[in-house]
């Protein structure tokens, strides 16, 4: 297995490298190191000196990819992709274009996103595979069939709809819980309620929904009608056999989005007034930080590709006969 | 109030609300909420020059004077300063000379750089602090030393002051001094900017300098006025420099260090920002007087008082208006603005075009503050445009002339702030905003080329009046009258987003009502400013929002020598006039004065005939504060404002238990229906458990 990990590594670089320049040229697409610089240095009396003075202390003073006045390597080595690159593979983030340093505004916000997601997340998939469940069970009946358009009316609503009808009904009507805001440690938690609450319910007709039709699936398997020709009741079948063999898809699709989770939510983390990565990508992009967009752009990545991994890994926890080559 | 008090008792039953965002220590506690919406950038003195870093760093740091908090028109006193300077002209005004007195015996707030042991600290030690306020703390004496180091640090080669340009010009010395210090920065070194004299600064005694102005310059003194001459003592700026500081943020840009009522405890700009009272300060009364009608309004109440009153500042970061204002209802913030999309929800305006609050407002005693902005939003032409721009031929100067001036008169901005803006803003009649010297008011106020004055107050020209110098333009019904091609005009502007399709269609009548087309450029805010600073837009939409309240700081935006397009200045028109300007050198180094007042009237004059803006409306601004602060009184100029300020912890405390109480009948709700949902799939469950196999 050591093999195939350190091969998946390997395989993962040039993706990387792929990504930071696709992140890179869309960047600066849109936006020009002039325009970082102004966007900086504030609207008002910011002169050409200042403008040149801030590019040429960052590095933005050189040539994008390709450096034509330089010689040999340094034609690659001195633009302005190598230089803000080629760190990154080491994880050292630098400095956002506001001087504060990345790594630890990330290990600062990580807290907070994760207070939120694992939560939503852990609640969520219990809510989901139990709700999913409970249809497969009553599976053609009245029970499935109102399920199944619950799902799809849920399905069919914006996230920002739960979001600000929870806000109104929950901390506005009722004042349960504050609207907005957060604090460390337990006094967390009080805060997260409401976004765990509306991150679980509107994933539910979705997830509901997928899982149904996994369960279905198997459940039209040979060794399910074998089950039940032994006399093993419904709930056996389908607890101990059903949901085991339709652990695969679930891994792929569950496994695969855990690492991501540190990401935090963009939206959420924005109405719900909670300092995590969410919120912290979301401000560099308005604030044209080239530096943290890079950074975080990145850090998705890699999680991303270290979920797939797991997801591989898991594959052969749930099922034995799945081996690397 | 009693009976809103006795009801809140009887609800609450003396319990805590569930909803309170803040810590639980806090509660009842002598502490001020407020909401951040755009995180600072940057809170060193030197750089800082926003709204939203102002609001932080003006309780912190002390220039040597402030703006009166009640006084209108703004008036400078002393603040730390024993008085305002006088300008003294060396040379026959080819130099001035300002002395600045400090008041002996102000002291710093406690600070880890005033402790000897703190300016060489061991990297291990700096690993584990949390915050800088976890090492020992000291503090010192303000001098003289600490307003010149901050002079000079205008001119540090590794910040980026934004006034650098600008003082560079008067302050003597300093454009070589910036020079210099970059010949003596080295890499990863602190530069201690006391080995550097600059020439134009010169320390008398320990508590008092003097600076040396190229020129006359009397503008400076309200540039004394803002953080950027405030004191900073040489030990912060060591202190930060120490290895490993940057990597945990702690930067003098982070964490100011001042002598004024606050001190900046817990620095988080992505969740929360924390101000403490200040230990060591000094104490400054509230006070004696204010203009008419701030007794009546309770404003003099605390007259002579020694300030602050508030313990403590609590900034929570609302990113999203909906949370903000609902917390705001709910008593979890002490004052807000007041968002678009909830106008109509706090204000009510009458037929009149009275504001006043709506009855939702009035029951729970909110008060409603407002002023008028000393900021112009407008429409400008770009003189260097070849259709609507100035030109040397005489005969086409006018004809460009005329159509500016049709414009200007088709443009209803009544109509857009009554449609766009709830009625919150003040229709221009040339560049300066209300209470600036040298702005008129009644009839003399009047822009005669747009309005009339007719039965005491200002109607618009109707349209007809437009029509007709269109056609002395030479577009009669909007066509080239030689060619006959209809005239199509380009504004651009910065779009936010399909809401502003309203907006677009609003401008299009405008200059449909002349047969003119226009065509809306929307693009981003840097191509928009590209194009500005190229000179390539025709019309286009932009704003200026004052620094101080002296008209150099308006009719300057329309000063030949500014221009965007030749010298990158904030002439964003490109607008060239010779009488203008001449007549703008020799107002911007004169006192407030009749001479002044008349030289400002003829700049007004030519710029109202020349039309080079389309003089578009001064903002008002309408804030809300709740029945228990007192002394809110909206500046334009300074936000030095919350040492001013007091919160009645008892009425507040007991009105948010009123507000908030906690609705529990929709828990045992969830309860039943998870019952309801779960009971006959269990009982179908079981049934189907029990059941036989079905007859085939």
């Amino acid at each position: 297995m050591l093999a195939y990990i350190i091969r998946r590594v390997l395989y993962a670089m040039p993706i990387l490298i792929g990504i930071n320049l696709l992140t890179f040229a869309l960047f600066f697409v849109v936006n020009t190191p002039d325009d970082m610089a102004r966007m900086q240095l504030g609207q008002k009396r910011v002169t050409p000196e200042a403008i040149q003075k801030w590019k040429a202390e960052r590095g933005y003073d050189k040539p994008l990819l390709w450096n034509e006045q330089a010689a040999g390597a340094d034609k690659i080595t001195r633009t302005i992709f190598f230089e803000k690159s080629i760190k990154l593979f080491v994880f050292d983030f630098g400095r956002a274009e506001d001087n504060r340093d990345i790594a630890n505004e990330i290990r600062v916000r990580m807290w907070p996103s994760l207070a939120l997601a694992i939560p939503a997340f852990l609640v969520g998939l219990a809510v989901n595979i139990t709700f999913a469940l409970g249809m497969a069970f009553f599976r053609a009946s009245y029970l499935d069939l109102w399920g199944v358009v619950l799902c799809v009316a849920m399905m069919s609503v914006s996230a920002l709809f739960y979001i600000i009808g929870g806000q109104y009904l929950v901390a506005k009507l009722w004042h349960l819980v504050p609207i907005s805001g957060y604090q460390s440690g337990l006094e967390a938690a009080k805060f997260v309620v409401l976004p765990v609450l509306i991150g679980v319910i509107s994933g539910l007709g979705s997830g509901s929904r997928w899982y149904r039709t996994l369960f279905l699936e198997e459940m039209g398997k040979d060794y399910v009608r074998t089950a039940r020709a032994k006399g093993l009741a419904e709930s056996v079948v389908l607890f101990r056999h059903v949901l085991q063999n339709a652990m695969i898809p679930i891994l792929t699709g569950v496994v695969a989005v855990i690492p991501l989770l540190f990401m935090g939510s963009l939206i959420s983390e924005s109405f719900f007034g909670i300092p995590g990565l969410g919120s912290y990508t979301i401000d560099a992009i308005q604030a044209q930080d080239f530096a943290v967009v890079r950074a975080m752009v990145y850090m998705g990545s890699v999680l991303y590709i270290v979920g797939l991994l797991l997801t591989d890994i898991s594959y052969t926890l749930v099922d034995p006969r799945v081996r690397f080559a | 109030m009693r009976a809103l008090l006795f009801l809140s008792f009887l609800l609450t039953g003396c319990g805590e609300v569930w909803n309170d965002p803040y810590p639980v220590a806090d509660r009842g506690r002598n502490v001020m909420y407020s909401a951040f919406t755009e995180r600072p950038k940057h809170l060193d003195p030197a750089q800082s020059y926003t709204e939203d870093e102002a609001r932080f760093t003006q309780q912190v740091y002390e220039p040597p004077l402030q703006y009166h908090y009640l006084k209108r028109p703004y008036e400078l006193i002393p603040l730390t300063a024993q008085e305002v300077p006088k300008a003294l002209e060396l040379e026959g005004g080819k130099y001035t000379q300002y002395t600045i007195r400090i008041r002996p015996g102000i002291h710093y707030q406690p600070h880890p750089g005033f402790v000897a042991a703190n300016l060489d600290l061991e990297r291990k030690i700096t690993d584990r602090l949390r915050s800088p306020y976890d090492l020992p703390l000291g503090t010192r004496e303000l001098t003289a030393d600490d307003y010149i180091y901050q002079i000079k640090r205008l001119a540090h080669p590794r910040l980026h002051s934004p006034i650098f340009g600008l003082m560079s010009e008067y302050i003597v010395g300093l454009k070589e001094y910036a020079a210099r210090l970059q010949q003596a920065e080295k890499p990863g070194r602190w530069l201690d900017l006391r080995d550097h004299p600059l020439e134009g600064v010169e320390r008398l005694d320990a508590h008092t300098y003097r600076v040396k102005l190229k020129g006359r310059y009397p503008q400076f003194a309200y540039w004394l006025a803002m953080p950027f001459f405030a004191p900073v003592p040489w030990e912060a700026e060591k202190f930060f420099q120490q290895v490993g500081m940057a990597e945990k943020n702690f930067t003098l840009d982070w964490w100011p260090v001042g002598t004024g009522a606050y001190m900046l405890t817990e620095n988080d700009p992505n969740a929360r920002m924390r101000l403490d009272r200040n230990p060591n300060f000094r104490g400054e009364p509230y006070p004696l007087v204010g203009e008419a009608g701030d007794a009546a309004s309770g404003l003099l109440a605390d007259a002579g008082k020694t300030m602050p009153f508030i313990d403590r500042v609590v900034f929570s970061r609302e990113k999203e208006s909906i949370p903000y204002w609902n917390k705001f209802l709910q008593g979890y913030f002490d004052a807000s603005a007041i968002p678009s999309d909830t106008f109509d929800q706090a204000v009510r305006v009458s037929i009149e075009g009275e504001s006043g609050l709506t009855a939702q407002m009035e029951q729970r005693e909110i008060r409603l503050r407002t002023s008028v902005d000393t900021t112009i939003l407008y429409l400008g032409f770009n003189w260097l445009d070849s259709v609507v721009g100035g030109h040397t031929d005489a005969h086409a100067a006018q004809r460009a002339r005329k159509l500016r001036q049709a414009i200007s008169i088709a443009v209803d901005w009544e109509e857009f702030i009554a449609i766009f803006l709830n009625g919150r803003g003040l229709v221009a009649h040339d560049p300066l905003a209300p209470g600036i010297f040298g702005q008129r008011e009644g009839r003399d106020g009047v822009n005669p080329v747009t309005h009339d004055w007719n039965n005491g107050k200002p109607e618009r020209r109707p349209i007809a009046a437009a029509r007709q110098l269109l056609a002395e333009a030479g577009y009669p019904d909007g066509r080239d009258a030689k060619t006959g091609i209809p005239l199509v005009l380009y504004l651009d502007t910065v779009g936010r987003g399909p809401g502003d399709k309203p907006r677009f269609d609003w401008w299009r009548r405008q200059f449909a009502k002349l047969s003119i087309q226009l065509e809306i450029r929307d693009s981003d805010w840097n191509r928009f400013q590209e194009k500005i600073r190229k000179g390539s837009q025709q019309l286009y939409i932009l704003g200026w929002n004052a620094d101080y309240p002296d008209p150099e700081n308006f009719l300057f935006l329309l000063h030949g020598a500014q221009a965007r397009a030749t010298t990158q200045g904030e002439n964003t028109s490109n607008y060239v006039n010779a009488e203008f300007d001449a007549l703008f050198e020799r107002m911007k180094n004169i006192a407030n004065s009749p001479d002044r007042q008349q030289l400002i009237e003829r700049m007004v004059d030519i710029a109202r005939h020349d039309a080079p803006w389309v003089w578009g409306y001064h903002p008002k601004s309408y804030g809300l504060t709740h029945a228990w602060m007192q002394n809110g009184k909206p500046n334009n100029m300074a936000r030095n404002n919350i040492k001013y300020l007091r919160v009645d912890v008892d009425q507040r405390s007991a009105l948010r238990r009123a507000w908030n109480p906690t609705v529990l009948w929709p828990l045992a709700l969830v309860v039943l229906l998870l019952i309801a949902i779960a009971a006959p799939a269990f009982l179908g469950y079981r049934r189907r458990e029990r059941a036989a196999a079905k007859p085939t």
